[in-house]
C-alpha cells in the first residue's frame, strides 16, 4: 500500500494566545509504529487531541486514508477508523471491566445493539480475547473505577483496540506500569502493529527502545527531530531539551 | 525525634469486603528512605493511603514518631509532618503556583516553634523553575512543573517524611534527572525521611536505602539497595 | 433477577392485587394515585439515575399528560356545543381548534404519551446538541416548569387559569368517580405500572442502558468510542416524559382535578425528593420511595397540614447527607452492575497469587 495511513498537513493549533502546534507535517504509514517524545508541554497529546477531533485547528489538514478528517465530529472521526487512549485513564467507572469492552466493541455501535442484553458470540469471543491479550481475564467483573492504575491503562488499549480502529493513538500506554509488565506492553504493541498502525507518546526511554519503531521529536510545537532512536538520541539539541545529560540517564547515587 | 519515623504493625485495608493489603509490617527510620516496588494491582497506591490517612485499615496500627496515628484523620497525620505527593499530583488548577504552595503552610498551624510566614526560600532553591512560575495557573503547567509544585507543596509543610506515589510517571528524562538531584538535597540537607513508590527501579536505586517488594498484598521480598542489584529483584515483580 | 429479588417482586405486586380486599377504601385510593405517581418516578430513575441529568421539570410532562385526558374528561360533562365553564366566562362562542381533538377520547389518550414525549424531544434535541449538561440543564428544566405553570395561570381562558380543570364526565361510558370506576382505575394503573417497571428492568440490562451509564460516567469517553452521545440522551428524556405523561393521566383519572399548583417547579423538587429517598439508581428503590414519602406527607399534613414542608426539608438534608444512595442503601439494591460481594473473591484470588 502507498498510500499513507495518516497524513498531517501544516497544522497549527492555538489556545487563545498560546501556539500548541506550529506548522507540524508528518506521516504514518500503514501497519506501523511511531512515537512521539519530546519535552512536556510540546504539543505530543495536543496532536493526538487534533487528530481525534477534541481540538480543532487553526490552519492545516489531517488526511486518513485519503480522506480529509480536519473538521468532522468526533464520533465520525471514531468511526472512520482512529482511536485514542487518553493520559489519564478514561473508563467508564462503574460498568464493569467487562461491560467496558462492550460499549468499546466496534459492533456495539450499531442500531441493532441497543436491544441486546448480551453481547453476540462474535463479539463475545473477541472480548474474551482481549482480556485474555490485557492480562484482566481474573477482573472481568470488576468495576472498572476500582482497577490500579496500570490495569486502567491496559482496559483501555483493550478498548482502543476493540473499537476496531486501524490507527491507534496510545498516550502513555506503559505509565503506572513495572519493569515486567512494562515488556509485556511493548511486546503487546507490536504485535498490534500486525494489523493496526500505532501513534504512540511515551517518555521512558528503555520502552521506547522495546518498541523499535521510527522516532519525531516534538518541541514548543514543531518538529525537532526525526529518525531512529539511536539517532534521535545523539542530537544535542534534543538532549538539552528533553534527555538530560547522558543518554543512558544514569543518576548520581546518593 | 524519635528513632523511628513510620511503622507500619501487621496493616491490613481493602474495599468492601474484599482485602488488597494484608499484614504489612515494616519501619522506616528517621532519615531513612525507602522504597516499595510490585506489579499492577498489587496494593501499592492503597498500602501509601492507608498510611497518609486517606483511606481506613481493616487491620494492625500505623505508628507516626512512635505514637499510634491508625485512628487520626488524614489532615491530622499532615499536621504531625507527614508529606503526601499523590499519584497524578493532585495540584490545584484554577490556584497558581503560590498559591498552591501557601496551602501548603496551613498544614503548619498549630505545631510548635515560629509562625511561619510565606513560603520558604529553600522550595524555590530545590525547584527553580517553580520561581519562575510562581503566577501561573496550575492548571497550565506541564507535567513536568506540575510534579515539581507538587513536591514543592509537600515540602512547604517541613515534613518528618516525604511519601511519593509514582513521582516519575510521564515526566519526561531530564526532569526526572532534577527530581532525584532534588530528593538527594532534600535528605542531605534536612534530614527527611522518604518513602516512594516507584516502578523505575534505576530511579528508586538511586533514591532508596531498603527497597520492600510488595506481590499478592503482602510483603514477598525486601533488602537494601546497596547490597541487591534491581536485576535480581525482576523475577518478583515479573508476571 | 436473582430469584431472592424475584420473590420479593412477586410478594409486593401479590400485595398490591389484593389491596382492594386488605385495605380500607381511602387508603386504596391514596395507594391508586401514589402508584400512577410511580410511573414517574421511574421515568426520573432512568433519566436521572442511571443517565445522570437532573431533570427540575419532571411535573410539565406530568401535567400535559394530566391536562390531556383532563380536557376529553371535561368536554365529555357537556352537552355537544356547550363550553367549558370558563370559556363561557371568558366570553368565547366556540370551542378553540386545539380543544376539538380532545372530544375524542382515543385522541386524548393517544395524547397522554406523545405530546410530553415530543415536547421533550424536541427540548432534548436543541439543549444536548449544543452539549448543555449539569447545572445548566437542570436550571432549564426548571425554568421549563416555570413557564408551564405560568402559561396555564394566565391563560384562564383556555386552561382553567388557577383552578385548573374538573368536574368531568365519564371515560368509555365509566364514571370515573364512583366506586366501580375507581376500582378499575386501579387495577389499569397496577397493570401498568407492572408493564412500565418491566420494561424499565428489560431496559437496564440491555445494551441502551449499559450506555446510558456509559455516558453519565464519561460521556468524552462514550465519544471516543465512535458514539454521539446526544440521541441517547434525548431518548432517555423523552422515554421519562412518556413516563411522567402516564402517570398523569392515571392521577388526574383518579382524583377528578388537574390545577398549576400540582405541575409547576415545586412538585418538579418534590419528584425528585421520592427517588431520592428510595434510591435514584434503583426501579425498585424509586416506587418505595414514593410510595414512603407520599403516604408519609398525607400522614403529616392529616395530623399537621403545616408541618410537611419541614417534614420534606428535612428528608432531603438527610437523603444528601447520610443516605446518598437512598434507602436502598439499607436495604438490597437492584443496580445494573456487581455488588461488592463479587468483588471479594476477585481480591482473594489476587491475594493468593
Amino acid at each position: 500500500m502507498n498510500q499513507p495511513l495518516l497524513q498531517i498537513e501544516h497544522l497549527t493549533v492555538r489556545f487563545d494566545a498560546f501556539t500548541a502546534i506550529d506548522d507540524l507535517s508528518l506521516t504514518v504509514p500503514a501497519r506501523s509504529v511511531r512515537v512521539l517524545i519530546g519535552p512536556n508541554g510540546a504539543g505530543k497529546s495536543t496532536l493526538l487531541d487534533a487528530i481525534i477531533g477534541r481540538v480543532r485547528p487553526a490552519a492545516g489538514r489531517i488526511v486518513f486514508k485519503g480522506r480529509d478528517l480536519t473538521h468532522l465530529p468526533e464520533h465520525r472521526i471514531v468511526r472512520a477508523g482512529i482511536c485514542r487512549k487518553f493520559q489519564a485513564p478514561g473508563l467508564l467507572d462503574s460498568l464493569t471491566v467487562h461491560d467496558n469492552l462492550v460499549v468499546a466493541e466496534a459492533r456495539s455501535r450499531r442500531w441493532p445493539a441497543l436491544l441486546r442484553t448480551q453481547p453476540t458470540a462474535a463479539q463475545a469471543g473477541r472480548i474474551d480475547g482481549i482480556l485474555a491479550t490485557v492480562g484482566l481475564t481474573a477482573e472481568r467483573h470488576r468495576p472498572a473505577g476500582r482497577l490500579a492504575h496500570g490495569q486502567k491503562q491496559w482496559l483501555e488499549i483493550g478498548m482502543v483496540v476493540a473499537s476496531g480502529a486501524e490507527l491507534l493513538l496510545l498516550d502513555e500506554p506503559a505509565a503506572g506500569m513495572s519493569l515486567g509488565e512494562r515488556e509485556q506492553t511493548a511486546d503487546l504493541l507490536q504485535r498490534l502493529a500486525d494489523r493496526h498502525s500505532l501513534l504512540v507518546i511515551d517518555h521512558d526511554m528503555a520502552f521506547v527502545e522495546r518498541l523499535g519503531a521510527p522516532v519525531s521529536v516534538l518541541h514548543v510545537g514543531r518538529l525537532l527531530k526525526e529518525g531512529s532512536l539511536q539517532d534521535v538520541r545523539q542530537d544535542p539539541q534534543v538532549r538539552a531539551v528533553y534527555l538530560g545529560r547522558v543518554d543512558e540517564c544514569e543518576y548520581d547515587y546518593a | 525525634m524519635s528513632v523511628n519515623t513510620i511503622t507500619l504493625d501487621r496493616v491490613s485495608a481493602g474495599y468492601g469486603l474484599g482485602r488488597v493489603v494484608s499484614d504489612v509490617s515494616f519501619t522506616i527510620a528517621a532519615g531513612e528512605a525507602a522504597t516499595i516496588l510490585g506489579r499492577n494491582g498489587v496494593g501499592k497506591t492503597t498500602l501509601l493511603r492507608t498510611l497518609v490517612g486517606l483511606h481506613p485499615a481493616a487491620g494492625g496500627r500505623v505508628l507516626f514518631d512512635e505514637e499510634d496515628v491508625t485512628r487520626h484523620r488524614a489532615f491530622d497525620r499532615a499536621r504531625r509532618g507527614i508529606g503526601y505527593v499523590p499519584q497524578g499530583r493532585g495540584i490545584f488548577q484554577h490556584l497558581t503556583v503560590a498559591q498552591n504552595l501557601e496551602l501548603g503552610l496551613t498544614a503548619c498551624a498549630g505545631r510548635p516553634g515560629p509562625r511561619r510566614r510565606g513560603i520558604p526560600d529553600h522550595i524555590f532553591d530545590v525547584f527553580p523553575v517553580l520561581d519562575r512560575l510562581r503566577h501561573r495557573k496550575a492548571g497550565l503547567l506541564s507535567g513536568g512543573e506540575a510534579q515539581q509544585l507538587s513536591i514543592g507543596r509537600a515540602l512547604v509543610t517541613e515534613p518528618t517524611i516525604l511519601i511519593l506515589d509514582e513521582p516519575t510517571e510521564g515526566i519526561q528524562p531530564s526532569v526526572v534527572q532534577q527530581i532525584q538531584a532534588a530528593l538527594v538535597d532534600i535528605r542531605r540537607e534536612w534530614h527527611v525521611a522518604v518513602l516512594l513508590v516507584e516502578q523505575y527501579l534505576d530511579f528508586a536505586w538511586s533514591v532508596a536505602d531498603r527497597f520492600y517488594v510488595l506481590r499478592g498484598g503482602r510483603i514477598a521480598g525486601q533488602g537494601r539497595t546497596s547490597e541487591q542489584r534491581p536485576e535480581t529483584v525482576a523475577h518478583l515483580l515479573n508476571v | 433477577m436473582r430469584r431472592a429479588e424475584l420473590t420479593a417482586h412477586a410478594i409486593a405486586l401479590g400485595l398490591l392485587v389484593l389491596a382492594p380486599w386488605w385495605l380500607s377504601p381511602y387508603d386504596l385510593s391514596l395507594l391508586g394515585r401514589f402508584l400512577a405517581m410511580s410511573i414517574l418516578a421511574l421515568g426520573l430513575t432512568i433519566v436521572w439515575g442511571w443517565s445522570g441529568l437532573l431533570s427540575l421539570g419532571q411535573g410539565v410532562f406530568f401535567g400535559l399528560g394530566a391536562y390531556a385526558l383532563a380536557m376529553n374528561l371535561k368536554l365529555a360533562a357537556l352537552a355537544p356545543g356547550d363550553l367549558p365553564d370558563f370559556m363561557v366566562w371568558s366570553g368565547f362562542s366556540r370551542l378553540p381548534w386545539w380543544w376539538a381533538p380532545f372530544r375524542h377520547p382515543l385522541v386524548a389518550l393517544a395524547a397522554v404519551v406523545l405530546v410530553p414525549a415530543a415536547v421533550a424531544a424536541a427540548f432534548g434535541w436543541l439543549v444536548f446538541h449544543r452539549r448543555v449538561r449539569g447545572v445548566y440543564f437542570a436550571l432549564l428544566t426548571q425554568a421549563l416548569a416555570l413557564a408551564f405553570s405560568t402559561f396555564l395561570v394566565s391563560q384562564q381562558a383556555y386552561t382553567g387559569g388557577f383552578s385548573g380543570l374538573t368536574n368531568f364526565g365519564p371515560l368509555f361510558g365509566v364514571q370515573l368517580a364512583d366506586q366501580k370506576g375507581q376500582t378499575a382505575l386501579y387495577g389499569v394503573t397496577l397493570v401498568l405500572l407492572t408493564a412500565s417497571y418491566a420494561l424499565a428492568t428489560w431496559l437496564s440490562k440491555s445494551h441502551f442502558g449499559r450506555l446510558l451509564v456509559a455516558i453519565r460516567d464519561g460521556e468524552n469517553r462514550v465519544r471516543f468510542l465512535g458514539y454521539n452521545a446526544a440521541p441517547y440522551k434525548v431518548a432517555a428524556f423523552t422515554l421519562a416524559a412518556a413516563f411522567a405523561g402516564l402517570a398523569g393521566a392515571l392521577y388526574v383519572a383518579q382524583v377528578g382535578v388537574i390545577s398549576p399548583d400540582m405541575v409547576g417547579v415545586v412538585p418538579s423538587i418534590e419528584m425528585l425528593i421520592w427517588v431520592a429517598v428510595g434510591g435514584r439508581e434503583s426501579l425498585a428503590g424509586a416506587v418505595l420511595g414514593c410510595l414512603l414519602v407520599n403516604f408519609g406527607k398525607d400522614w403529616v399534613s392529616s395530623a399537621m397540614p403545616s408541618l410537611w414542608l419541614f417534614v420534606m426539608g428535612g428528608l432531603f438534608v438527610l437523603v444528601v447527607t447520610v443516605l446518598p444512595r437512598g434507602i436502598g442503601q439499607l436495604v438490597s439494591v437492584r443496580v445494573p452492575r456487581r455488588r461488592p460481594a463479587e468483588v471479594a473473591p476477585a481480591a482473594q484470588e489476587l491475594a493468593g497469587q
